[in-house]
């Protein structure tokens, strides 16, 4: 079944005639069922165009209504890429997924607060993540399909190439995936660790997951309380950033230690004593989800 | 992005927030000619550098004639200030700010940070100035008042009111408190900070209250909308190789090890980071080349590690999605033969085409060792620096 994502889902890419937004819109097209679900894009420029047959509208609200999409991918620059996303949350879609490295900390606080005090139901993955996959259905970002199949594993990450790797060794071991998850490197972001493991949870297609983390924040500490009362499945955890020094943003926004808060060890301590298996072998997270499925 | 105290200051003081009279000093006799402008009889000289932790140091003294301001801007300048904040080797003082001294009834403390829990901007206040927060929070965290800002409205009259009652402000200064806090935080949000410490924040003899130091970080991502602060970038204050890294859009972290990382990806570089401390090693860098590795990319980041003299070996781990393995190969290639590479490297690639990538390099005739994981690699790494 998967999570968030699946071969019926409508996806509106914002931002699809820059280059970033044209390369991945159309290896996302020709992933899978890709072709079935990429469906419009937006510019209020090239409003009536079209990018490769593919619809450009004049925003989220006419994509909607015109081509029933009901989740929005946004590779929108930096400066604006905050207000592309209340755009697609505030035309009610049910997913946003940002691409977008860089925003500025400020407009993502400005966003998230908008979207609270409004009540709205949309679920935000990201920003500065690679995006999310249900393998052999659907694409939606820019991690490469070719390395995923299907399977019964829930991946879960703030990283990109980290989480290729993982599931470069789930597939060595013939272990295939029912959805991957970026969350991304942002520190003011959508869908947590926690919220996905409550997806995976609930996922009668998923067996087992994999959590993998880094420093700063606390999101993988507030999971693992959650997962020690509420998980009826076996997690498996890795956190990067052992070596990383305080203070110092490791590439990722997200990624800092401030204050002697968000180390990668206390974050393994938390989850090994809320009963996730974790490894500190960044090479063995695959041979780890193995040992623990039934 | 960081920036000098009287910088900071001057910030500030733009949004209305009162500090001690100040001027930057870049000499003896410009230190001499600010105390003179100041009026007053005591000054303050303090060294100003990025790093916390000065006073302790011995770069900031209180002066209580011209004879004395000359003596300590004569000391201050030019030493090399450690503190717990600069590392073993300290930080050279190239610029000092000369204040006029204070009369300080109550030091207290304010900081904000961006809290990723309730994602809002937090203001931290205590009646514990003058301290090192961090000993508060883990003694007498009840001592420490919050306040999560309402983005669309600022601090609140009431909200600012209260803090400052029970940081111990005394009812006269209250409306003058309120204005400062609320100050501090328009300063905060409309410059884009990511972290700021009035440390201490002053009430004084005659009820005024006034910041006596200020620290602010700036986010990053924001300093495009910013230009004016980008301006205040002090290289000095910088890691040379951080520098040169960011000229070429790659993001480089200097470390204290012997094995230099090239990575693509963030969490994939810390990662191989730890595994070579894993294996027995210490990295010497972190540096995520990104999604756009070309040759020259490549080069460039092989040069900079090895401009550090501690690098004895080269780890390069790639993950290939849409980044091809054949094409980070031939840039490695090119770069090992550009800098006539005496190292060891070992290379792991994984990923689209990667068997292409590693024929690439097998053919180069070059002694490049290829692995096939990511601990593989690191056994390789140690091993080969170690000289077995």
């Amino acid at each position: 079944m998967s999570i968030l994502i699946n071969k019926n889902t409508r996806v509106v890419t914002q931002g699809i005639t820059g280059k970033t937004g044209q390369f991945h819109t159309r290896m996302s097209r020709d992933y899978a069922n890709g072709r079935n679900c990429f469906v419009a894009g937006v510019n209020p420029k090239k409003a009536g165009e079209d990018f490769e047959g593919i619809p450009i509208y004049a925003s989220v609200k006419e994509a909607k209504e015109k081509a029933n999409v009901n989740t929005s991918v946004i590779y929108v620059p930096p400066p604006f890429a905050a207000a592309a996303i209340w755009e697609a949350v505030d035309a009610d879609l049910d997913l946003v997924i940002c691409i977008t490295e860089g925003i500025p900390v400020r407009d993502m606080i400005e966003v998230k607060d908008r979207m609270r005090k409004h009540n709205k139901k949309t679920i935000l993955v990201g920003p500065n993540c690679p995006g999310v996959i249900t393998p052999d259905e659907i694409k939606i970002g820019i991690m490469p399909g070719h390395i995923h199949k299907k399977g019964r594993i829930g991946v879960v990450s703030r990283s990109g190439t980290l989480t290729y790797e993982a599931v470069g060794q789930l597939m060595e071991l013939g272990l295939g995936q029912s959805s991957c998850v970026g969350t991304g490197g942002d520190p003011v972001n959508g869908v947590k660790h926690i919220d996905v493991l409550r997806m995976f949870n609930d996922d009668p297609d998923t067996e087992a997951v994999i959590m993998v983390g880094e420093i700063g924040g606390s999101d993988e500490e507030t999971a693992a309380l959650w997962v020690k009362d509420n998980m009826k499945k076996p997690v498996v955890g890795f956190i990067a950033g052992v070596t990383a020094p305080a203070g110092k943003r490791m590439g990722h926004a997200g990624a800092i230690i401030s204050g002697g808060k968000g180390t990668a060890q206390e974050k393994l301590a938390v989850m090994e004593a809320c009963g996730i298996k974790v490894t500190r072998n960044p090479a063995e997270m695959g041979k780890t989800l193995k040992s623990i499925l039934k | 992005m960081k920036i000098h105290e009287y910088q900071a200051k001057e910030i500030l003081r733009k949004f209305g927030v009162p500090t001690p009279k100040g001027v930057p000093c870049f000499s003896v006799d410009e230190s001499v000619k600010a105390a003179q402008s100041i009026p007053g009889k005591v000054w303050v000289v303090k060294a100003q550098i990025h790093a916390g932790g000065r006073g302790k140091g011995g770069g900031v003294k209180v002066a209580k004639s011209l004879d004395e301001v000359k003596a300590f801007a004569g000391q201050i300048l030019g030493m090399q200030l450690k503190t717990h904040q600069t590392g073993p080797e300290g930080q050279k003082v190239r610029r000092l700010l000369i204040e006029e001294g204070a009369d300080i009834k109550k030091e207290l403390y304010v900081g904000m940070v961006v809290d990723r829990v309730t994602q809002k901007v937090c203001l931290m206040a205590s009646s514990e100035g003058g301290m090192d927060i961090e000993e508060v929070a883990a003694k007498t965290p009840e001592k420490i008042h919050k306040i999560f800002v309402d983005p669309e409205t600022g601090i609140k009259n009431a909200e600012a009111d209260e803090v400052a009652a029970k940081i111990g402000i005394p009812p006269a200064s209250v409306p003058q408190a309120r204005a400062v806090l609320q100050a501090l935080y328009k300063a905060f949000w409309d410059t884009d900070a990511s972290l700021a410490e009035i440390n201490p924040l002053v009430l004084t003899g005659d009820g005024r209250v006034i910041a006596l130091d200020a620290k602010i970080n700036f986010d990053s991502n924001a300093l495009f909308r910013h230009p004016d602060i980008v301006a205040l970038r002090d290289l000095d204050e910088e890691d040379a190789a951080e520098i040169e890294a960011s000229k070429f859009d790659l993001s480089y972290i200097s470390l204290d090890g012997n094995i230099g990382c090239l990575v693509n990806g963030a969490g994939l570089a810390m990662a191989t980071m730890d595994t070579i401390k894993l294996y027995g090693a210490e990295p010497a860098n972190f540096l995520d080349v990104g999604g756009g590795a070309t040759a020259e990319k490549v080069t460039e980041a092989f040069k900079i590690m090895l401009k550090n003299p501690k690098v004895k070996g080269i780890l390069v781990n790639i993950f290939g999605g849409i980044m091809q393995c054949d094409t980070i190969a031939k840039g490695v290639v090119a770069a090992a033969r550009e800098v006539n590479l005496s190292v060891p490297l070992v290379v792991r690639m994984k990923g689209t085409n990667d068997e292409m990538g590693r024929q690439i390099l097998k053919d180069s005739g070059l002694p490049i060792i290829s692995a096939d994981n990511m601990a593989d690699a690191a056994q390789k790494i140690v091993a080969a620096v170690a000289g077995k």
